[in-house]
């Protein structure tokens, strides 16, 4: 960052290049470098930009996820600091420029500093829109605190800190668009409760009509966001804090908080200091250049190109494009000729497609239209002269990359026009593929046509992964993956698509688990780093393969495995599962969830002397230290004296279980017995993946057996129904029902026997819910229950010998197995702590 | 096999700095038997923090212990003879040039060896 670009470095640079200087370092200004790049002009210019924050560029359209917490502020990021060092651009972050000299070609910014230019580029974006509202700002002219707009990473930022506040519960948001909605769910995720304030009569009023928007305000409002419509904010109430919003002609609403989210307005300061023409935005030609300015070109929301304002992103790739191809030479026919807007999203969590016209204007426009507000479904369709001319899709974007499509190209329509609404037994998502235009933008948020997908399949990568790594498509929002997958598999002509090495059963050892297995055993490979010797390609160690190769050998050899602590996962080193600060935490084994005094006085014990940052109740029925540094571990388990829960492994986790008959006047049998049996027995034990039981012990099934990898219900006459393959994470599945046995003793033996076939037949990293309906229950029925194939005997010794192998792992806290075991990797800085609450 | 070095640190072609850089000086972390094989120490080195891993081959690495996508603790990380995975969100590195396969931002690279007396040797720039 030191001053290379000063007044002297015109003089004394014997750089022959061109002095490119950039002025917004957002998304247009970047992506127009990124263009300039891709078309050789880093060799014909030396490139300087200047932008406003002090960061790299990011993802604007992301900073909703950022505020609901589903995205890290870091991972938004575009261009990273890396990336300007890399292409030799000399990036003024946080630094803002003044104006432009045109007849001595320099730009003045605020840090006082005057930079030459050959070649100028103006990408100042847009900025909040601030109504006039009584009580925004303090005298000093800020925004007062507690009042927001919604644009950049430090508005969010700073809206996510504030809204996190004990005290603060009630946000109104004033603006009842895209952005506003957006901020709304965003802030509901933090537990407050929020308002909409539109002044519009309707929701999103740029992108649909009433009908449209009245379907939309009932899927807000279902998600608990109130909406007041045709309401005007007149002012912010309070004095020293936010205390509520005061509209016209209607009662005031109380609240803690406020969001402008009115609109944006093109950054045109600059322009117009500097002389440039400028009427709603900086006026540019064809060939984004500014009019009578041979070196002066403008790009992105500040601009005005044929009496048109764009907000969206797609419109500013074209028009980054067209202006590279000017810049560099590479293509002097370019022209942007404007954009026909479509627009997708998602708004508040409801799919939201809107294009060309709202409502039909001549008598003789058709206007077919779908409305199922109940499901927050809305389609309306514009169609004139046989050509789609508008469209609103609410609720369902199944059809939206097909009208998109029509709508861009006038394709002629199906006669029947309902199915341009729905698929009625006409062709699939193939067809539709297929369909597609070779120009079709397929990801909308870095750009990725079609034809570069098809192209890139072609051009030999025929996996989804790897194509989406050469294109970038499906890498911003993620919303397209699945149609990125579609026309990949279209593109690979359907034979082609799945990632080689998926079938394997670890990436590093090119062999299917049985075929693995067989190897395993006829060369007696008992250890990690033997297997990748004798089976991996050159014998090459892989560390993405350690961890599968480790549980499978464990399995497979039990007391006779080699184990090489390397090759474990950190968790499995020290026993805890590791926190996103580095820290672990630690759970204790609570048997069916029962518990004793004693033991909830030792863990209150540890949680005090250890300063436990959180102490949490599982979903597993345990007790939760979370924010353990590496090193207290051992002590915090000598301190505990209890067993290892085993919360952190792939392996046999835990036993849920209800009350039981010994208490609950509805049980018909002993649920919390058989639960903590099954625990004693199978505990530890390593599988593919995670393994949830339960046990109810009636058919109210408290203990919510249905949805666990293995759960037991208790019915009338002493029986148990015995389900597999139930799950309620990320994915929702009820078990399937394996058997109805008479004993506690046959729930374990086939338990047992189950969980022994899914740990010698599944994938690595495979959940019971997708493997059991991958094998099937009725094939998984006649070989564990009715032992057709003959297993049984076979699967129930190896059960037992790793039933027979097990020890607790928190012994090894008096002595470590190696040298530094539980030494901190904590580094000396301060890393991102895990909030204490 | 030699510790790997930094084919071309952010420095090489930053702006003209004038900082003179004090030249490899040599610290001594101790005996190698610190670091099992196949594992990762994290080291506090003149006020860096650097993990130390030692290849199943007996060579070591040496790279910058935080990761630069979330902060975390690569010497708690899963290597082989080229990579180390971060634990928290398994982005790869190049244990020879600190780079990321996974589009993460890069670590830091640092000379280290095995001295006569089996003690490691870390040199920092």
């Amino acid at each position: 960052m030191t001053a290379m670009a000063s007044r002297t470095a015109r003089s004394a640079s014997k750089d022959s290049r061109r002095r490119l200087v950039v002025i917004g370092n957002g998304m247009a200004g970047a992506r127009a470098v990124e263009e300039i790049l891709a078309r050789g002009g880093g060799a014909q210019h030396r490139i300087t930009m200047f932008g406003d924050e002090p960061y790299g560029n990011y993802n604007r359209i992301m900073l909703s996820h950022v505020l609901s917490g589903d995205e890290d502020a870091g991972d938004i990021f575009l261009n990273s600091l890396a990336w300007y060092q890399e292409n030799n651009i000399t990036l003024h972050a946080g630094i803002r420029v003044e104006r432009i000299d045109r007849f001595a070609k320099l730009v003045f910014s605020d840090d006082g500093r005057a930079t030459p230019y050959d070649v100028l580029i103006i990408a100042t974006g847009s900025r909040s829109f601030m109504p006039a509202v009584d009580g925004l700002y303090t005298a000093g002219g800020l925004l007062r605190p507690g009042i927001f707009a919604f644009r950049t990473i430090d508005d969010t930022q700073n809206m996510v800190a504030y809204a996190q506040q004990d005290h603060h519960h009630r946000a109104v948001v004033i603006g009842g668009g895209l952005l506003g909605l957006e901020a709304a769910r965003g802030l509901q995720s933090h537990g407050i409760d929020v308002e909409v304030v539109h002044s519009g009569g309707h929701l999103l009023n740029t992108q649909m009509g009433p009908d449209g928007g009245a379907v939309l305000r009932r899927s807000v409002e279902a998600l608990g966001i109130k909406v007041h419509t045709n309401s005007r904010t007149t002012a912010i109430l309070g004095t020293d804090k936010v205390q509520g919003v005061q509209l016209r002609d209607k009662p005031d609403i109380a609240c803690d908080m406020v969001v402008v989210a009115a609109g944006i307005r093109p950054n045109v300061d600059v322009a117009v200091t500097s002389g440039l023409p400028v009427e709603r935005a900086i006026v540019v030609d064809d060939q984004m250049r500014v009019p009578d300015e041979d070196e002066i070109y403008a790009v992105g929301e500040c601009v005005q190109h044929r009496g048109e304002v764009y907000g969206l992103v797609v419109p500013v790739w074209e028009q980054a494009a067209v202006l590279a191809d000017h810049v560099t030479g590479a293509d002097p026919s370019s022209a942007y000729l404007g954009s026909r807007t479509a627009t997708k999203l998602k708004v508040a969590g409801v799919d939201v497609a809107s294009m060309g016209l709202q409502a039909p204007e001549r008598d003789t426009d058709e206007h077919v239209v779908f409305s199922e507000p109940s499901r927050g479904v809305f389609k309306s369709i514009v169609i004139r002269d046989s050509k789609i001319v508008g469209a609103t899709l609410l609720g369902d974007s199944r059809k939206v990359a097909y009208l998109t499509q029509a709508f861009d190209r006038g394709l002629p329509l199906p006669e029947e026009r309902v199915s341009l609404l729905f698929d009625i037994g006409g062709p699939g998502e193939e067809a539709a593929v297929a369909e597609l235009d070779a120009d079709a933008q397929i990801c909308n948020c870095n750009g990725v046509s079609k034809k570069a997908i098809v192209e890139t399949v072609k051009g030999g990568c025929n996996t989804v992964a790897g194509v989406m790594d050469a294109t970038r498509a499906g890498k911003g929002c993620g919303s397209c993956k699945l149609l990125v997958r579609q026309v990949v598999e279209w593109a690979a002509d359907g034979s082609v698509a799945e990632d080689p090495t998926s079938a394997y059963y670890v990436p590093g050892v090119p062999l299917e688990k049985a075929a693995l297995m067989k190897a395993i055993r006829q060369q007696g490979l008992r250890s990690v780093s033997a297997v990748f010797a004798a089976l991996a390609p050159g014998g090459a160690e892989d560390a993405k393969s350690k961890m599968g190769l480790a549980s499978l050998l464990k399995m497979m050899w039990a007391d006779r495995y080699i184990d090489e602590r390397d090759a474990r996962f950190i968790n499995d080193r020290v026993h805890a599962n590791i926190q996103r600060d580095g820290t672990f935490s630690v759970v204790p084994q609570m048997k069916g969830g029962v518990t004793t005094p004693d033991q909830l006085r030792r863990i209150a014990h540890v949680a005090d002397k250890y300063s436990v940052p959180m102490v949490k109740l599982t979903g597993g029925q345990r007790i939760d230290l979370l924010g353990i540094r590496k090193e207290d571990l051992p002590k915090v388990w000598a301190d505990l004296d209890m067993p290892s829960g085993y919360a952190y492994g792939k392996s046999f986790r835990t036993v849920k279980t209800c009350v039981g008959k010994d208490f609950c006047r509805y049980g018909t049998g002993d649920s919390t017995k058989l639960g903590i049996e099954i625990e004693s027995r199978f505990q530890g034990i390593e599988s593919p993946a995670k393994l949830k039981l339960a046990v109810s012990g009636c058919p109210r099934n408290c203990a919510e057996s249905l949805v666990k990898d293995v759960g037991v219900v208790a019915v009338d006459g002493g029986r148990w129904e015995i389900y597999i393959g139930g799950a309620a994470g990320a994915h929702i599945r009820k078990g399937d029902l394996l058997a109805t046995v008479d004993s506690p003793e046959t729930v374990k033996l086939l338990t047992g026997r189950f969980m022994q076939y899914y740990r010698e037949r599944a994938n690595w990293l495979e959940r019971t819910y997708s493997f059991v309906p991958r094998v099937g229950i009725d094939h998984l029925r006649s070989v564990i229950v009715d032992d057709s194939e003959g297993l049984g005997a076979q699967l129930d010794a190896a059960m037992q010998a790793s039933v027979d192998n097990y020890v607790d792992p928190w012994t090894e806290r008096g002595d470590p197995f190696t040298p530094g075991q539980f030494r901190t990797s904590l580094p000396l800085e301060v890393l991102p702590q895990v909030p204490v609450r | 096999m030699t510790s790997g070095a930094s084919i071309s640190g952010p420095a090489a072609s930053g702006p003209a700095s004038g900082g003179a850089a004090v030249s490899g000086e040599l610290y001594g972390l101790g005996p190698i038997e610190q670091v099992p094989p196949g594992e990762g120490r994290s080291f506090g080195v003149n006020n860096q923090q650097i993990a130390v891993f030692r290849l199943r081959d007996g060579s070591l690495r040496a790279v910058s212990a935080v990761c630069p996508h979330r902060g975390g603790p690569i010497a708690d990380g899963t290597i082989d003879q080229t990579e180390v995975l971060c634990p928290l969100h398994q982005h790869a590195f190049a244990l020879d040039t600190g780079c990321s396969t996974t589009g993460a931002p890069p670590l830091q690279t640092y000379p280290v060896f095995v001295d006569a007396d089996q003690n490691i040797m870390l040199q920092l720039e």
